[in-house]
C-alpha cells in the first residue's frame, strides 16, 4: 500500500478523497455508531453488565450467533455450488436463475418470513410433509437458521461468481497433466485461489445474518430463551422505554461482529498471501 | 434520555443499522384523504393539516372518521382540514412521537405509551388522561377468544385454556402493548376467581403461558399465525380484532367465545398540545378528539367494532354485537398501567420470570 502512495492514480487529489471519504464514513457510520456507544455508556458498568448478560440475553445471543454461523457456513458451500454452475455451464434460463439469486436484497425481510413460514408451517405446502417426520421448521432454531440462509444467499454467489469467472481452465488442465486427480485439482487449485472471495461471501453473509430482523420474527415464534433472537430483545427493551438498555446489547452485537468480522478479515489476508506466496 | 436530538440521532442511527432494520417500516405515515376539504378548499381561511399519530388497528375507522370529520369542521367553520394519518405498532408510535414525530393528537392502545410521551417530553400535561371524558377514551373494547368453527375444544372461558392439548395463541406481551390486556385479563380472572390469591393468580398465568407454543411480535403477526398458518386452538384478542377477522374471513371459518369475565380495553387520545399549537391547530386538534365523542363519531367507532363510550348515540345493530360481559380495568385491579407495567412486563418482571421458569422447565 505505502508504495502505492506516491504513484499517479487516475483520479487526481488524495487529499480530496481521502476527506470525501473520512467525512461521508463519519456522518453515515461513525457518529451513528459513536452515539450507540454514548447512549450505552450513560448506563454505568454495573447497569450495561446487567442489562447484557441476562439469562435471556445470553440465550440470544447463541442462537442469533450460532444460528449465523450455521446459516453463514450452509450459504458457503451451497453458494458456490450456485456460483459454480451459473460460471461453469451455459444452458435456457441462465439468465433469470442469475437475476432470481438477487431476490432475497430486493424482497422487504418480512415478506420474506411470512413466504417461508406459510411453506414450512405445520399445514404449508413443505411443512405438512415434514412434521410427520418429526421436524419442525417453523417457530424452531432451525427455521430461524432457514431463514438466515435464505437472506445470505446472495453475497456469497455475488462475491464468488467474479472469482470463479477469473480462474482459468488451464491451470486445473496443468493439475490434471501433472498428475492431479479431480479431488486434488478441487483442494489444491480452486479452493486456495477462491478462498479469499469464499470468505469475504461467508463474512457477508454472517454480518447480515447477525443482525436480520424482519425475516426472522415470523419464523421464530419468539419464545423466551428457546427462539428469541438478539434483535428481538433489543426491540422489546425499545418497547419499555429502554433506550440505554437497548444500546448496551446492541454495543455487545456490535463488538462480536466487529471481531469475527476481522478475524475474517485477517484469515483472508492470510489465506490470499499463502496462496500468493505458493505461486 | 436527556435531549431531544440525542433520541434522533438514536433513532437515526437504529434505521441505519441493519441489525433493527426491521422495524422502521411499520410507521411509514400513509395519507388518508380528506376529499371533501380538498375538492371544497375555496373558503377564504387557511386550510390546517392535522396528523393523528395511532396504531395498528384503528386504520378503518380513521379513515372513515376523518373524511367525515373534515367535512364537519368545515361547514362548522369554513376551515378546510387535511388529516394524516400515521398507523404502527403502539409502542413504535410512541417512541417515534417521543423522537420527534410532529403528531398533533395521538390515539393509541394503552394509556401507557401516552404516559410516556408526556413524561419524557413534556409536549403536554401529565394528568392528560383527565381531559377528556371516560379516561379520555371515546371507545373501549375487551378481551375475547377466537376459536376454529365449531368450537372443536370446546373452549368457554379462560379456565379451558390451561386444559390439556390446548394450545393458544397469543402476542409477547414485551413487544405488543395490545397483547398486556390479553396477560392482565388472564391475572385479573385468576385473582377473581381464586379470591384475590395472588400467588395463585402467577401460577394460572404461567400455566396459560406454558400453552403458547409462539408468541408473536405483534397483535396482527398472531392473528395470521392463528388463522392463516392454522397454528393453536385459540387465539385471544381484542374484540374489535376477533370482530374484523370475522368480517374479513368469513364467519363460517371461526367464532368467538366470550369468557365470563373479561378486561376493560381502553384505547385513550390525547391532544399533543405543544405540536398543535406550534401550527395552529390546537383548535382542530381540540375539535377532532371532541368529534369522537359526537353521535358520527360513536356511531362510526361502534361500526368499526370498538364499544362506544356512549351507548346511546349508536346504531343499535352495530350495539347487537357485544355481547354483555362482567368486566374489570386495570386501574382496579392493577393499580394503573405504571405499576402493572413496572410488576409484570418490565425486565425482570413477572412475565420475563414465568417464561423463564417454563424454558427451565423444558
Amino acid at each position: 500500500m505505502s508504495k502505492n502512495f506516491a504513484k499517479r492514480q487516475v483520479l487526481p487529489g488524495f487529499g480530496i478523497t481521502m476527506g470525501y471519504t473520512v467525512t461521508y464514513l463519519s456522518l453515515i457510520v461513525l457518529v451513528p455508531l459513536a452515539a450507540l456507544f454514548l447512549k450505552s455508556a450513560g448506563l454505568g458498568w454495573a447497569d450495561f453488565w446487567k442489562a447484557v448478560s441476562g439469562p435471556r440475553v445470553v440465550a440470544s445471543y447463541k442462537l442469533t450467533f450460532g444460528a449465523s454461523l450455521v446459516a453463514a457456513a450452509v450459504n458457503a458451500v451451497f453458494g458456490f455450488v450456485v456460483a459454480w454452475t451459473l460460471v461453469r455451464y451455459q444452458f435456457p434460463g441462465k439468465r433469470i436463475i442469475d437475476a432470481m439469486i438477487d431476490l432475497p436484497f430486493a424482497l422487504p425481510t418480512a415478506v420474506s418470513g411470512i413466504a417461508l413460514t406459510a411453506v414450512y408451517s405445520s399445514h404449508g405446502w413443505f411443512g405438512q410433509y415434514l412434521e410427520p417426520l418429526g421436524i419442525k421448521v417453523a417457530y424452531t432454531p432451525l427455521g430461524i437458521t432457514l431463514a438466515l440462509v435464505f437472506i445470505g444467499l446472495p453475497f456469497v454467489v455475488r462475491t464468488l461468481q467474479p472469482a470463479l469467472a477469473d480462474l482459468e481452465r488451464e491451470s486445473e488442465e496443468a493439475a490434471a497433466s501433472l498428475g492431479a486427480n479431480r479431488f486434488q485439482t478441487f483442494t489444491r487449485v480452486i479452493i486456495p485461489t477462491i478462498l479469499p472471495a469464499l470468505l469475504t461471501g461467508f463474512a457477508l453473509s454472517l454480518a447480515r445474518a447477525i443482525g436480520e430482523y424482519g425475516s426472522v420474527v415470523f419464523i421464530s415464534g419468539n419464545m423466551p430463551m428457546r427462539t428469541e433472537i438478539t434483535s428481538l430483545l433489543i426491540i422489546s427493551k425499545l418497547e419499555q422505554y429502554d433506550t440505554a438498555g437497548a444500546a448496551a446489547i446492541s454495543v455487545v452485537m456490535l463488538t462480536v461482529s466487529f471481531g469475527l468480522l476481522l478475524a475474517i478479515n485477517l484469515l483472508q489476508h492470510f489465506a490470499g498471501r499463502r496462496f500468493q506466496g505458493a505461486l | 434520555m436527556k435531549s431531544i436530538s440525542s433520541f434522533s440521532a438514536f433513532t437515526l442511527l437504529l434505521a441505519l443499522l441493519p441489525l433493527v432494520g426491521g422495524c422502521g417500516s411499520s410507521t411509514a405515515a400513509n395519507k388518508s384523504g380528506a376529499p371533501a376539504a380538498a375538492s371544497s378548499a375555496s373558503g377564504s381561511k387557511t386550510p390546517v393539516t392535522l396528523l393523528n399519530v395511532s396504531y395498528d388497528p384503528t386504520r378503518e375507522l380513521y379513515e372513515e372518521f376523518n373524511s367525515d370529520f373534515a367535512k364537519h369542521y368545515q361547514e362548522e367553520t369554513g376551515t378546510p382540514v387535511t388529516i394524516e394519518q400515521s398507523h404502527g405498532g403502539a409502542g413504535k408510535q410512541a417512541r417515534a412521537v417521543i423522537d420527534g414525530l410532529k403528531a398533533d393528537v395521538v390515539t393509541l392502545a394503552i394509556a401507557y405509551d401516552i404516559d410516556q410521551i408526556a413524561e419524557l417530553t413534556g409536549l403536554f400535561p401529565k394528568d392528560w388522561q383527565k381531559r377528556l371524558d371516560n379516561n379520555s377514551c371515546p371507545y373501549t373494547s375487551t378481551i375475547v377468544f377466537l376459536v376454529r368453527a365449531g368450537n372443536p375444544k370446546q373452549i368457554k372461558d379462560w379456565d379451558d385454556l390451561v386444559r390439556d392439548g390446548v394450545e393458544v395463541i397469543t402476542p409477547n406481551p414485551k413487544t405488543s402493548g395490545g397483547a398486556r390486556y390479553n396477560y392482565l385479563g388472564a391475572w385479573g380472572y385468576a385473582l377473581k376467581k381464586f379470591g384475590n390469591d395472588e400467588q395463585k393468580a402467577r401460577d394460572f398465568v404461567k400455566k396459560l403461558y406454558e400453552h403458547v407454543p409462539v408468541l408473536g411480535s405483534g397483535a396482527r403477526d398472531s392473528t395470521t399465525t392463528f388463522v392463516q398458518r392454522e397454528q393453536g386452538d385459540v387465539l385471544i384478542t381484542w374484540e374489535n380484532e376477533a370482530l374484523l377477522a370475522l368480517k374479513e374471513l368469513g364467519a363460517e371459518k371461526f367464532e368467538i367465545v366470550v369468557p365470563s369475565v373479561s378486561i376493560l380495553a381502553e384505547p385513550p387520545v390525547t391532544v399533543v398540545d405543544k405540536n398543535a399549537a406550534a401550527h395552529g391547530a390546537q383548535e382542530v386538534a381540540e375539535a377532532y378528539l371532541k368529534y369522537l365523542y359526537s353521535p358520527a363519531g360513536q356511531r362510526l367507532a361502534a361500526k368499526h367494532f370498538y364499544r362506544p363510550s356512549l351507548k346511546e348515540q349508536a346504531d343499535p345493530e352495530d350495539l347487537k354485537r357485544f355481547a354483555e360481559i362482567e368486566m374489570f380495568n386495570v386501574d382496579e385491579v392493577f393499580g394503573g398501567w405504571p405499576e402493572a407495567q413496572a410488576k409484570h412486563f418490565n425486565d425482570g418482571g413477572i412475565f420475563d420470570v414465568i417464561q423463564e421458569e417454563i424454558a427451565s422447565s423444558k
